[in-house]
């Protein structure tokens, strides 16, 4: 725990000098540490290979003891994006959005509008999960071949954030061996979402992003 | 008096009919009627984007302090004509080698080109088997929860033509997660 503490010192310290670096983790002033904060996305071939998963993490470096009182906010849409036509415009969408301890999908369904602003597909495949509460075994549910998860989870990402926002701030020439993972022992708040790859596409290679919304 | 009584049945009968149709729906397993009984949630109204993300570390390390908001509200369609040329003034910044007529990562991308792909953040994803962010194979067919994604990216980044160039500085010696991933749904390991 003292370790974790000096690491959590470091970090800060890090921040404050903004010379951080994380896989999107408090990457920019308006959403640096908010509810809205992205920190992960990622996009992989199921255990199943005939399904592809997103997962989408938000408002990093959540230590145990404020893990419990973490929460989505209900006014972000987490939104997943899928170009299945190679010009880096959205095809399809899965949206994520809580309500009342339950975390609703909306999708894959192709958008009513591309862009920065959205608004919630209604008329597409609902499908929802509880959320899980810190320290429960994990909700699962299913639907029409999808799978679904919101809650809590260790944070995925791995790095030697400390050392490299030295080297970058100028007072370290190079990393360590063995390195020291800045994110060990933090959580996340994740979106885990299965769909049949036969929902976003055929084949070749899509092209994939998430994004957070606020409402207005 | 009995006209009254038979009223009275006919409202019995009406909404014990009523109670039964809300019991029926109440044990109805459809999540469309669950959510009717339970007050069907709002979602109504406009949603505007505030942060976005495809391949990990790209608005940390490529755009300017003052571009970043900026950045995370451009869709991705146009960032390479807005962030490109910032990309690769920062690039070799730094790394400055790439500064060099001729200087290429192990992919064989010159400082034009690699920031050319980076600026439009998006993951590319195969549907047709391995994916991952680089395994020594196969390179940007996604994002598995194991890439080291950041000895990747440094790698290219300060690595050379053959990953052999800066070694103090293209591998942060983090190479694995904290605690085992799961080998099915949802994937990513319970919380601390």
């Amino acid at each position: 725990m003292k370790n974790n503490k000096t690491i959590f010192g470091i970090a800060l310290l890090a921040i404050v000098g903004s010379v951080m670096i994380a896989a999107d983790h408090i990457d920019a002033p308006a959403v640096q540490g908010g509810t809205s904060d992205i920190t992960d996305f990622y996009a992989f071939q199921g255990t199943n290979a005939d399904n592809m998963v997103f997962v989408a993490n938000v408002q990093g470096l959540l230590s145990p003891s404020t893990t419990a009182e973490a929460m989505f906010d209900e006014n972000v849409l987490v939104e997943f994006n899928i170009d299945n036509t190679g010009d880096n415009v959205e095809d399809l969408v899965i949206q994520a959005i809580a309500r009342d301890g339950k975390m609703y999908f909306f999708g894959p369904t192709v958008p009513s509008a591309t862009g920065l602003n959205s608004t919630i597909e209604t008329n597409a495949t609902v499908s929802e999960v509880d959320i899980t509460s810190y320290g429960d075994s994990e909700f699962v549910t299913t639907n029409e071949g999808m799978r679904f998860f919101a809650g809590p989870r260790d944070d995925p990402f791995f790095m030697d954030f400390a050392q490299y926002s030295a080297i970058i701030g100028g007072t370290a020439t190079s990393f360590n061996n063995p390195g020291s993972d800045t994110f060990a022992g933090t959580n996340v708040m994740s979106i885990v979402v299965e769909v049949p790859k036969a929902m976003i596409g055929t084949s070749g290679t899509i092209n994939t992003w998430v994004e957070s919304k606020t409402k207005q | 008096m009995k006209i009254l009584k038979q009223m009275h049945n006919i409202k019995l009968i009406i909404s014990s009919f009523m109670m039964l149709a809300l019991v029926m729906s109440c044990t109805n397993t459809d999540d469309d009627d669950i959510i009717i009984i339970d007050n069907e949630p709002d979602f109504s109204g406009t949603y505007a984007q505030e942060d976005q993300m495809g391949r990990p570390a790209v608005n940390t390390v490529f755009v300017s302090s003052s571009s970043k908001d900026m950045f995370n509200v451009t869709i991705p369609s146009e960032q390479n004509a807005a962030f490109q040329t910032m990309f690769q003034t920062n690039l070799e910044g730094l790394s400055p080698a790439y500064a060099n007529p001729g200087d290429e990562n192990a992919l064989g991308l010159d400082s034009a080109a690699f920031t050319g792909l980076l600026a439009t953040d998006v993951l590319n994803v195969s549907l047709d088997g391995t994916t991952t962010f680089y395994d020594g194979t196969n390179v940007l067919t996604g994002r598995a929860l194991a890439d080291d994604v950041i000895t990747v990216e440094l790698l290219l980044i300060f690595g050379g033509e053959d990953f052999s160039e800066n070694p103090g500085l293209s591998n942060d010696n983090v190479d694995a997660n904290d605690k085992p991933f799961l080998t099915s749904f949802p994937y990513l390991a319970s919380p601390w």
